[in-house]
């Protein structure tokens, strides 16, 4: 047993560990859908590499029909990948990429309740895949802004009026574009959803 | 609906590592971002997992994390967690508990953002 000792310590994660006085992790989310560019925007501010990992569902949870009486549980998995900013000496920040197909949202409150908010990544070539995501969160009431990751090779060039019209989005969701590659991008894409937070945290605090 | 299983071969592995223990877990206490902490070392004939954890949260770690290097899915993580909390083996700092203490959410996005604008 000495052994499995050795083995395990010999496999601990080379990445920085978090300072010894953190107490408090935060969830932001990116929706998108496959291809968009959730990855990316993760790697391009976290701390770390990208880690992924995964966590089961039960077909009770994906809302199969549950009348027809099937004995037998089949057990599937929904896979996500995070990054990491360390914004203090004891906050810090998981960034999620989440993929934004149907089957996942049942997961939501088990994985990400208590996320400050979220952010959804458009690509405009695949403009619908983008509503769901926006339906979904406007469910949960998980606050959003919207980015547009704007792909070199799109042939039609939107303009945020545009987007905003396709996805009725009201005016008072930020919307804009960024490169999910590069890091000054993703960090504004960040500030401008907290900052949104910070202003609806403000407006209610005023009339409560 | 989409409805393609990625992998169906999991139960028993689910089994093998809690004991058969399937019971839902407070996930209030261990939320994806709660950040685990040891307070012990790993001793000989420990479960693996439970040494691996005790090995990776001699510095504060998040569920999450702890979950990406196992390579165990969440719920998984969750009961090996459990019962080392049961045992007093690791402390568990929950998500926002010390900043929803004394903070109102205003002050704690201010926080995020001056955070994330000195990055
Ligand atoms: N040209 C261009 N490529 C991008 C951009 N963002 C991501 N990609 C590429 O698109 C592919 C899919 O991105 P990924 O982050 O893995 O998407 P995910 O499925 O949403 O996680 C990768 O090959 C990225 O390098 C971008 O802004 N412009
Ligand atoms: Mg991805």
């Amino acid at each position: 047993m000495d052994s499995a000792i050795s083995e395990a310590t010999s496999r601990a994660p080379e990445r920085t560990p978090l300072a010894d006085a953190a107490d408090t992790g935060l969830k932001i989310v990116v929706v998108g859908g496959f291809g968009v560019g959730k990855t990316t925007l993760v790697r391009s501010v976290s701390e770390i590499r990208p880690l992924n990992t995964e966590e089961y569902m039960t077909q009770a949870g994906v809302g199969v029909d549950e009348t027809s009486g099937v004995a037998h549980k089949t057990t599937t998995t929904v896979a996500f990948d995070f990054g990491r900013i360390s914004l203090n000496e004891t906050m810090v920040l998981y960034l999620f990429g989440a993929p934004g197909q149907e089957r996942f949202w049942f997961l939501w409150d088990r994985l990400f309740s208590g996320t400050l908010g979220a952010v959804v990544l458009v690509d405009t070539r695949r403009m619908s895949d983008s509503w769901y995501a926006i339906d979904r969160l406007e469910h949960h009431r998980t606050p959003f802004v919207v980015a547009v990751n704007r792909f070199d090779d799109d042939a039609a060039y939107y303009s945020l009026d545009e987007i905003r019209q396709a996805l009725s989005l009201p005016a008072h969701i930020p919307l804009l574009d960024c490169d999910a590659r590069v890091r000054s991008d993703g960090k504004h894409v960040l500030i401008t959803l907290v900052d949104h937070l910070y202003k609806l945290a403000l407006a209610q605090e005023t009339t409560s | 609906m989409i409805r393609r299983p990625v992998d169906t071969g999991s139960p028993d592995r689910l089994y093998t590592v809690t004991g058969g223990r399937s019971h839902p877990v407070d996930t209030a206490v261990f939320d994806l971002v709660t950040l685990v902490v040891s307070e012990c070392d790993p001793t000989p004939g420990m479960q693996s997992e439970h040494v691996r954890i005790l090995t990776l949260c001699r510095h504060p770690a998040a569920v999450v994390e702890i979950a990406a290097d196992l390579q165990l899915p969440i719920t998984v993580v969750r009961i090996l967690l459990e019962d080392l909390l049961a045992a007093g083996r690791i402390t568990a700092r929950r998500p926002r508990a010390a900043a929803a203490a004394d903070l109102p959410e205003s002050a704690l996005l201010k926080e995020v953002l001056h955070g994330l604008r000195n990055l």
